[in-house]
């Protein structure tokens, strides 16, 4: 008759370890990460609606109806176990080119939980990145 | 009242909806607009994860031959993960002079193999359905059905115990939206594959948000229009014996409120019904789980 192999205990140990430090390894890249995805030519875009002084007010209002929820009325963040919603008002997003944000709402992160947001035309994904760089 | 054989009176069918109507009043206090562009064909966007969408979506028709109808399927949507969005459907439909029917339920899920945007984004769809022949929803149309499926009178001893697969392909550039769905449904008792299409395209009337807040500004209206209909089944793929429809959609997002859509619908050949009006209307809860929990 066959035996099963016992499976050292020091093992599934390590095993459970690896998993542990991959999952925060995995955790911690996510954090940002999406920008180091952005191909040169799209991180270089200009934001058309940069200088329309209707722009930030216009973006506003989008940012109010399809943002908000997530990240807050005042764009201040909101925690969630799974995937934290970040705070908008950061240095990533300060220092984030219109062209890296635009990508970013046109890809989502979707591994972060943001979603693609190519639904809205362009026009309206610029208006909402000046009203984003509006608040820095 | 006999739920259990997908039989229900009048009068529960009327609470029933009397209690979804209270449900999507509660709602309306929460809520955003919908997403979708058209009543048949899907596009690749999904729903934002832990948001849900409530919408009843309805058809009415006048076959010829036949008794006029009105069927709504209600559907609750939920965005499960960023890539994948689940859906319950419950059907039923009165006919004129027949009675009014409880046929069914569907249940569908949709999920996004690439994570980032492409050209073109395709969109796995599969779905199981238990339904009965006086189903008259027409979510989609595929092999063989016609306006002949409409004459009978309402008929609920078949029962129907589907599956169904979709190819959805969509791409939206400069503002526009086009969609292609190839599907294949067979009937889990017996039966071949039956095939169908659907294709859409749509736009908003205006790309740029405005400053001002309003409600009949121009970006909140869509314009686009759908056409769908059978290619035959395994034994006779083609569009011999097949039906086919087309027709404009208009979509309203109302700011801060539920969404509507209409659409009348031409049949394109002897076998298509020659007129359907489809009409819905959506509410969308924001994070439903987190606001629950509060």
């Amino acid at each position: 008759m066959r035996t099963a192999k016992k499976i050292p205990m020091r093992w599934l140990t390590q095993v459970v370890l690896a998993l542990f430090l991959a999952r925060n390894l995995y955790a911690a890249a996510g954090d940002g990460e999406w920008l180091r995805k952005v191909p040169p030519k799209d991180r270089a875009r200009a934001n058309p609606y940069a200088t329309d002084p209707d722009a930030p007010v216009a973006g506003a209002r989008i940012f109010a109806e399809h943002c908000a929820s997530c990240h807050g009325e005042a764009a201040q963040g909101k925690p969630d176990k799974k995937h934290p919603r970040p705070n908008l008002h950061s240095d990533r997003v300060k220092q984030a080119t219109p062209g890296e944000l635009f990508w970013l709402l046109t890809n989502g992160s979707q591994r972060n939980g943001m979603p693609s947001w190519s639904k809205l035309p362009d026009a309206q994904r610029w208006q909402l990145i000046t009203f984003l760089k509006s608040l820095q | 009242m006999r739920l259990g054989c997908n039989y229900i009176s009048v009068s529960a069918y009327l609470y029933i909806m009397r209690s979804v109507f209270l449900l999507l009043t509660l709602a309306l206090a929460l809520t955003l607009h919908a997403q979708e562009n058209y009543f048949v064909t899907y596009s690749h966007e999904l729903e934002e994860p832990g948001n849900l969408e409530i919408e009843a979506k309805s058809v009415t028709g006048a076959p010829k031959d036949g008794n006029a109808f009105v069927a709504t399927a209600l559907e609750f949507e939920y965005g499960v993960k960023t890539w994948w969005t689940s859906e319950l459907y419950l059907d039923g439909q009165t006919t004129v002079g027949e009675s009014t029917v409880f046929t069914g339920f569907r249940w569908e899920n949709r999920v996004r193999p690439l994570l980032s945007e492409h050209w073109i984004n395709p969109i796995l769809y599969f779905e199981f359905e238990d339904i009965n022949a006086a189903d008259k929803a027409m979510l989609e149309v595929v092999g063989h059905d016609g306006r002949t499926n409409f004459l009978a009178r309402n008929d609920r001893s078949e029962k129907k115990r589907e599956v169904e697969f979709k190819l959805i392909l969509s791409s939206n550039f400069r503002g526009w939206n086009v969609s292609e769905n190839f599907i294949a449904e067979k009937n889990l008792a017996g039966g071949p594959w039956e095939f169908g299409y659907a294709l859409g395209a749509s736009r908003p009337l205006a790309l740029a948000a405005s400053a001002k807040p309003c409600t009949f500004c121009r970006e909140n209206f869509a314009l686009g229009a759908e056409m769908y209909g059978g290619l035959g089944d395994r034994h006779s793929f083609g569009l011999r014996d097949t039906s086919h429809y087309l027709g404009p959609v208009v979509t309203f997002d109302i700011p801060k409120g539920p969404s509507l859509r209409f659409s009348p619908n031409f049949g394109l050949n002897d076998n298509s019904n020659g007129f359907l009006f489809r009409f819905m209307i959506s509410y969308e809860i924001e994070q439903f789980l987190s606001k629950l929990k509060k």
